[in-house]
């Protein structure tokens, strides 16, 4: 059995994000793997289809008080608070490691203000061993009063622009679903440059103990990850797949193969995986080795061909 | 060091306590690489809730292979635990974190306190490897009351080591605080204390090693999403200013590198 299954010809599951060419549509999420050498003794790192990494800001950031992180029904919220090196030392300390890999790294970055999205772009822009920057648009603007970045249409649209006029490595922005219009929001930040997006950041929530009448996170509100956000990050994509021209990659309580392939069907060309990281680090490799069964089992000719087929009657 | 994911069979369960219980899992490759302090991420779902693995410290590995944990029914996760059957497979992954670090040339104090007694049993095994005589060393174990701590008592008695125990309702040993027993003669000067149990009770440890000289480690807790330094959900404050990860700067810290309430 072992030597005919070595002859199956293995599956096309080569997708392309704009100019970004993956081995295969699994990529793992922003803040859920590290910086990927954590998971080096669990995961074959070199059959993902893409690494992000933890969200980098300029300057490092302690994050936020504990209880950064509490389990709710199907999910979790979190508030780390972007708790992360800084992008000198993630230069220094995390890239000889990420370069090594044989899977496209994708750096995901993060700001208080326009100029920082823009100073943090700059200075990893000649960095080699980085395939794509991913910004996180979540982040409250510091001088427009704390609103999101990402919630407000031209505001998103300005970090997009700032971040593709000194760069030019592909830009995949990443969408917060906290608003009441996800394809408005698409829109604006496709006419701004982007190269592709990415759906969804999490959903902000929050959680009370009933016996001290205190939040269950000492920052109060937090975001909400996990199988409980899929019905809603699916939908999100659905939306925003059918209006834009830019590839759209999947987010959102994805944790087994039926889940990435329904966001396949949505038209994401491609999926990152989450939360799931926590609870078995394994599963972005059988997540790969699912979709490639299914597209063998479907006949299809690569996975290509199963983006965006849903049909409606 | 390096971890490793396993689908463990479960070859013993034992009820000590109305609440309490332990589990021995076949789980080679876990068993082989663990340290005493380092601990172990279970899965005890099926489905999507409780969606996270729960952290557990090592109680035992030994070569045969098999591992142990020791755990109280407090909520979800542990009342499946409390409900799982000889035979059935866990998935497990691990071993992880930092445990004690072994101070071979000083008397030895293990203290326990309630569920802390569960990480002291692989801790004392490997205490007792020492070239050294174990008459001065002292394991001090504590609880609320005699469930806590009689059914594990027996396993102790192998190392040679003295022991004391203590229940705040005096149902068995002495009664009162173990800490108790830290603050008197009983302990040999420069002994170095490996505690885990309730944050208040290593508060109190710590004092106590402050005032009498002692090195002290502690094990801690803190939630935790991944257990591999990667959600960065298990922040504690520590003495230098900055965040220490309980899942991968510790469990096990020196008591002087944390932050204490009072
Ligand atoms: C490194 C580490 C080692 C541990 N080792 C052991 C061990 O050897 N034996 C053991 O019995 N327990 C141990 N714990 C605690 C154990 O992980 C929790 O008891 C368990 O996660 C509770 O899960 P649950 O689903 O049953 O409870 P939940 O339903 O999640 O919660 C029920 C109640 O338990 C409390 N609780 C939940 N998690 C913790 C926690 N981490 N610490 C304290 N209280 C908590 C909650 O606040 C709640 O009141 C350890 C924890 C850590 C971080
Ligand atoms: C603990 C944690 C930390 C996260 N950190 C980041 C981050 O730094 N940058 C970012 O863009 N998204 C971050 N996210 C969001 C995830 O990348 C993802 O968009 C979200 O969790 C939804 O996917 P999931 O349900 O599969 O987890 C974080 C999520 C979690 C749970
Ligand atoms: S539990 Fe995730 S970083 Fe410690």
């Amino acid at each position: 059995m072992e030597i005919l299954k070595a002859h199956d010809p293995y599956p096309d599951l080569r997708v392309n994000i704009g100019s970004l060419q993956l081995q295969n549509p699994v990529m793992t999420a922003s803040g859920t793997f590290g910086y990927a050498r954590e998971f080096e003794n669990l995961v074959n790192l070199h059959r993902l289809g893409g690494v992000i990494v933890k969200g980098i800001s300029l300057l490092p950031r302690a994050g936020n008080p504990p209880p950064r992180i509490v389990e709710t029904s199907s999910g979790m919220l979190n508030a780390i608070g972007l708790q992360n090196v800084g992008v000198t030392r993630f230069i220094k300390e995390k890239i000889p490691y990420l370069r090594g890999l044989n899977v496209p790294v994708v750096v995901n970055i993060l700001g208080d203000t326009i100029e920082e999205y823009q100073e943090i772009t700059k200075q990893l822009s000649d960095v080699e061993g980085i395939a794509a920057l991913e910004v996180n648009i979540s982040c409250p603007n510091v001088k427009k009063g704390g609103v999101a970045f990402g919630t407000v249409p031209h505001m998103a649209a300005a970090v997009t622009e700032a971040v593709k006029s000194v760069s030019s490595l592909p830009v995949m922005v990443k969408l917060s679903p906290n608003v009441s219009d996800i394809v408005e929001m698409a829109l604006s930040v496709e006419r701004a440059g982007a190269d592709s997006l990415s759906l969804i950041n999490t959903l902000i929530g929050m959680a009370i103990d009933v016996k001290t009448k205190k939040p269950k996170l000492a920052n109060v509100i937090g975001g909400l990850s996990g199988p409980a956000i899929k019905p809603v990050a699916l939908r999100m994509v659905y939306q925003v797949a059918q209006r834009v021209s830019i590839p759209v990659i999947g987010i959102g309580g994805i944790d087994n193969m039926e889940d990435a392939l329904e966001f396949l069907i949505a038209g994401a060309s491609a999926i990152q995986v989450g939360t799931a990281n926590f609870i078995n680090p394994r599963i972005s490799e059988d997540i790969v080795d699912g979709i490639g069964e299914y597209v063998k089992d479907q006949q299809l000719g690569s996975v290509r061909e199963l983006i965006g087929t849903l049909e409606v009657d | 060091m390096s971890q490793h994911q396993e689908k463990a069979r479960i070859i013993r369960f034992e009820q000590l306590s109305e609440d309490n219980f332990r589990l021995t899992l076949q789980s080679p490759q876990i068993a082989a690489q663990a340290f005493p302090g380092q601990f172990v991420m279970i899965l005890t779902g099926k489905g999507n809730d409780p969606l996270l693995r729960r952290p557990f410290s090592l109680h035992q590995a030994s070569t045969n292979g098999s591992i142990q944990v020791y755990f109280k029914n407090v909520g979800r996760g542990t009342d499946i635990l409390a409900h799982a059957k000889e035979g059935e497979i866990l998935d497990v992954f691990g071993p992880l974190g930092r445990g004690y670090r072994l101070v071979d040339e000083k008397p030895a104090c293990l203290l326990g306190g309630g569920l802390g007694i569960a990480p002291l049993l692989f801790l004392a095994k490997a205490l007792a490897k020492r070239n050294r005589d174990a008459t001065s060393d002292l394991i001090l174990l504590g609880g609320r009351s005699k469930p806590e701590v009689e059914p594990l008592v027996d396993d102790f008695k192998q190392f040679g080591m003295k022991i004391i125990c203590a229940t705040d309702d005096g149902t068995y040993g002495e009664e009162g605080f173990v800490t108790e027993s830290l603050d008197s003669e009983r302990v040999a000067p420069g002994t170095h204390v490996y505690a885990c149990g309730p944050e208040a009770m290593l508060e109190t440890v710590h004092d106590i090693c402050l005032q009498r000289g002692f090195g002290c480690q502690v094990s801690v807790e803190s939630v935790m999403a991944c257990g591999m330094g990667a959600c960065l959900g298990c922040n504690i404050p520590a003495s230098d200013g900055t965040y220490a990860h309980v899942c991968i700067d510790g469990p096990v810290f020196d008591s002087g590198a944390l932050v204490w309430k009072s």
